[in-house]
């Protein structure tokens, strides 16, 4: 058995291949889909929609919900863009829980039972799985999502050594689809709640060893619609489809509240 | 219909929009138009760096950067702008950097910098760490930082607002040479309101347009679902000629299957090819740079890999990404989301097992002609006063016949600053063009007759149709036999579109209507793309003939230009009329292509 070196060394020209894992035959399966839907247009009542389908080994539910709309019914209405979970258009509650369509595997899911799935919670519904964003990125602009640097900018880069670059690397993955902050029932209950999204983002910046206004944002978070609301239910923990720590992050901004001079 | 007034106008918040946005908010009274929220551009997707000399690392200038991007882009590129580019590059990431975007550093707390394919040391005799990062997410990170700072300066945004007509006057103007010709003037653009279905004109001395590119031409593709070349389209339709269409960039490491973007920077940290007998392949296509050659050589060699029998799988169709020798350690610090994907999408263990591999539509070189300070031109030279564009969507050129990974990301910063500050300037002394008379006429009868159609063709069918086609004939191996095919495939979807039907009969959130529109996009663009690939009759770049399989600089040292024309035709296709640009060179000789 060879042992691997530190520096990748050149590799070999050429080695013995075994079967190869994934890409292969994928087999089909039937599921039943199950959808909340909602146009004030047209109905004040929301109603459930159910479709038979087809799918794949490799198929999200995000290629469930296209088959019914390019195949089936065009007025089902949904957000989705890059269709890999790095845009953060298509949070929804799937099976009770706030994930994105495009990275749910259907075969991951029970799919002896309906496969459920409605907008995400606490934000206005506007059409079927679309909710009005607006409160969400009013909360994000709340805490001055920016780096603010006050001293006179050099003519290279700002040093940071990579400990203090590491320091908030957990909370800069962050893609503001709101599945933490429409996960809390905190978040439910009281909409005026910054949510975890905010606060997630505002860690980013009072953790930067670059910054200078941490201190601004955490009087703005020590508000009393601030960290304090957080009842530490670790739902957008679980949440979070970019597998941030999002409870261990409000933990880290109310434990620098009560440590920094306010 | 809503009438709004602003000196400069931005199609599109991904990089190049907000970049742009930045610059021109601070200066003019500026709006942002997109048809998303603005963290939801496909800027965000991008993985693996941002190039430029800042030596951190090691030895490096700026000179052999630009000469990298001319090699890299098989020399169709203008180097003038090439040059541009690689010096304005050190400053875009300097900008960044001050903007709070968290870049991974050196043990002295420098930006780090890794290998990237094509990137060399003095004019080809070695990789160099040139490449900017932040892990695999840099894109994120960009698209973020941007977004950061338009919110610190009050960037006004109209999100889930689709620009559906670009608004031009003309007026006759006179050559030095007292001949006359019919000058184009900027008014405005016609947007449609996502949440209400309401129309919206948008007067402006300035619009800039940063719609990013065409990937859902093709079925194979790492672009999201709503890159569906909608500036191209909207610039074409107005009269504008398009640039290099028929060079299209296929990203060599697509999840098999999927497209789903694995980054170059895999391969810069050490990953390589093989084929299903083991072999690393690439020593053969490329002995010097080998699995860092640039994308369109590297995705070539795959390709025939798999023809000539030695694809992978059970199908025997795809390659495979070895990182199998990699430390976990290494893997997880600076590949961390792209491993997740493969875990994600096919499980498999990168750790492990070979990830299974193939091409995927990832690119466009060519789009709405510009030069260096972003102005768009009507034809060769003539700059079409208040309207810009930067990004994907434009054609500088830098990238050429083939763009180098991470210049695209360079390429957003450097001409999104320029276009913001372009159209800033513009403004602060232009006058508004009064809009045309019944402006909304177009959209509103286009909108209705799809609103009413009862003609039974389907969006999606036709659209898979088109995507079919363009896999099977477009992609990375072409002949005049593929692309008539493709030809005739678009011909007959063309005819069949104007049967689409829409289900959706609502104001609101009318998704169903907006594809339809998008599909129009699609298919002009794509026959736009076909017909330049049927007229350049030669190999460049991304663009390979197998019934003309060499570079014929002699014929073909030109850019392509086509022109929307109802009185021309090309190659058989009527609507279509094909002229050529000179290609700028400054100090770089063409040479032969080797790596």
């Amino acid at each position: 058995m060879s042992t691997p070196t530190k520096e990748a060394a050149e590799p070999a020209s050429k080695i013995d291949m075994k079967e190869s894992g994934g890409g292969g035959e994928v087999p089909s399966f039937e599921i039943t889909l199950q959808v909340r839907r909602y146009d004030p247009e047209f109905s004040d009542e929301a109603r459930w929609d159910e479709w038979q389908l087809t799918m794949y080994g490799t198929d999200r539910v995000l290629d469930a919900l296209h088959k019914v709309k390019w195949n089936i019914d065009g007025s089902l209405t949904f957000r989705r863009s890059c269709a890999h979970g790095v845009c953060g258009s298509d949070a929804m509650r799937i099976n009770g829980r706030n994930r994105l369509a495009c990275k749910v595997l259907l075969k991951d899911l029970d799919t002896s039972k309906p496969i459920m799935v409605e907008p995400i919670k606490g934000l206005p519904v506007e059409k079927d799985l679309i909710v009005d964003m607006e409160p969400f990125f009013q909360s994000y602009r709340e805490i001055m999502p920016f780096m603010v640097n006050n001293s006179p900018a050099p003519t290279a880069e700002r040093l940071q050594s990579p400990e203090d670059r590491e320091r908030f690397d957990d909370t800069t993955k962050c893609i503001l689809c709101a599945a933490c902050t429409s996960s809390c029932p905190v978040f439910w209950t009281d909409g005026q709640y910054f949510g975890p999204a905010a606060i997630v983002n505002a860690h980013r910046f009072i953790f930067d060893s670059r910054d200078d206004a941490g201190d601004m944002r955490l009087e703005v978070l020590n508000d009393k619609e601030g960290v304090w609301r957080c009842r530490t239910t670790f739902n957008c923990t679980d949440a979070c489809p970019r597998g941030i720590e999002v409870t261990k992050a409000i933990q880290e901004v109310k434990r620098a509240v009560l440590t920094r001079s306010m | 219909m809503q009438v709004h007034k602003y000196d400069v106008v931005i199609v599109g918040a991904g990089g190049a929009g907000m970049r742009a946005a930045i610059e021109s908010g601070q200066r003019a009274h500026t709006a942002v138009l997109t048809k998303l929220y603005p963290t939801r551009s496909h800027t965000g997707a991008a993985q693996g760096g941002m190039c430029a000399a800042l030596a951190n690392v090691e030895e490096d200038n700026w000179e052999w950067h630009t000469f990298d991007t001319v090699k890299g882009g098989d020399y169709l590129v203008d180097q003038d702008a090439a040059e541009v580019m690689a010096k304005e590059a050190i400053d875009a990431v300097l900008d960044l950097e001050k903007m709070g975007l968290p870049f991974n550093r050196t043990p002295e707390g420098k930006i780090d910098q890794r290998r990237f394919g094509g990137h060399t040391r003095d004019h080809g005799k070695a990789a160099v760490r040139r490449a900017c990062y932040a892990a695999d997410r840099t894109g994120h990170m960009i698209l973020q930082t941007l977004y950061q700072n338009c919110v610190k300066h009050n960037v006004e945004f109209y999100n889930e607002y689709y620009v559906l007509d670009l608004l031009t006057v003309e007026e006759e103007a006179t050559r030095e040479d007292g001949s006359t010709y019919m000058q184009k003037r900027t008014a405005g653009v016609v947007s449609y309101d996502l949440a209400n279905g309401e129309i919206h004109v948008f007067q402006a001395k300035s619009v800039v347009f940063a719609t990013g590119g065409l990937g859902k031409i093709f079925k194979t593709t790492s672009n999201a679902h709503t890159l569906t070349a909608d500036g191209m389209a909207l610039a074409y339709r107005a009269g504008i000629p398009l640039e290099d269409m028929e060079f299209v960039q296929f990203h060599p490491t697509g999840l098999a299957g999927l497209g789903i973007l694995l980054s170059e920077a895999a391969r810069g940290e050490g990953a390589i090819l093989r084929n299903s007998e083991g072999e690393r392949f690439m020593e053969r296509y490329a002995p010097t740079i080998k699995d860092l050659a640039p994308r369109d050589i590297v995705a070539r060699s795959m390709a025939n890999e798999v023809r000539e029998g030695r694809g992978a799988g059970p199908n025997k169709d795809y390659v495979l990404l070895d990182l199998t020798h990699l430390e976990p350690a290494h893997i997880d610090a600076k590949l961390p989301d792209i491993t997740e994907f493969a875990r994600t999408y096919l499980g498999v263990e990168p750790y492990t097992e070979p990830v299974p591999v193939f091409p995927t539509c990832h690119y466009a070189m060519g789009g709405v002609p510009t030069n260096v300070k972003s102005e768009v031109l009507q034809d060769n030279d003539t700059v079409v006063p208040g309207l810009f564009a930067a990004g994907e969507v434009a054609c500088v050129s830098v990238h050429g016949s083939n763009r180098l990974g991470t210049n695209s990301l360079l390429d957003i910063n450097v001409f999104g600053k320029r276009a913001g500050l372009a159209a800033a300037e513009y403004a602060a002394t232009a006058e508004f063009v009064d809009i045309p008379e019944n402006p909304t006429e177009f959209t509103e009868n286009q909108l209705n007759a799809m609103r009413a159609s009862t003609g039974g063709e389907r969006t999606a069918t036709l659209r898979s149709e088109l995507q079919e086609t363009m896999d099977a004939n477009m992609q990375v191996f072409r002949s005049e036999e593929t692309i008539k095919e493709a030809l005739a495939v678009i011909a007959d979807l063309r005819k069949r579109y104007k049967n689409v039907q829409i289900q959706d009969k609502g104001k609101r959130f009318n998704l169903d209507l907006l594809e339809a529109v998008e599909l129009g996009f699609l298919l002009d663009m794509a026959e736009v793309m076909t017909v330049a690939a049927l007229h350049r009759k030669e190999s460049r770049g991304g663009h390979y003939r197998e019934d003309f399989p060499e570079r014929d600089d002699e014929n073909f040292m030109l850019h392509s230009m086509m022109y929307l024309d109802p009185e021309s035709s090309t190659d058989g296709t009527n609507g279509i009329r094909a002229d050529t640009k000179p290609v700028v060179f400054t100090r770089y000789e063409p040479m032969e292509r080797k790596y």
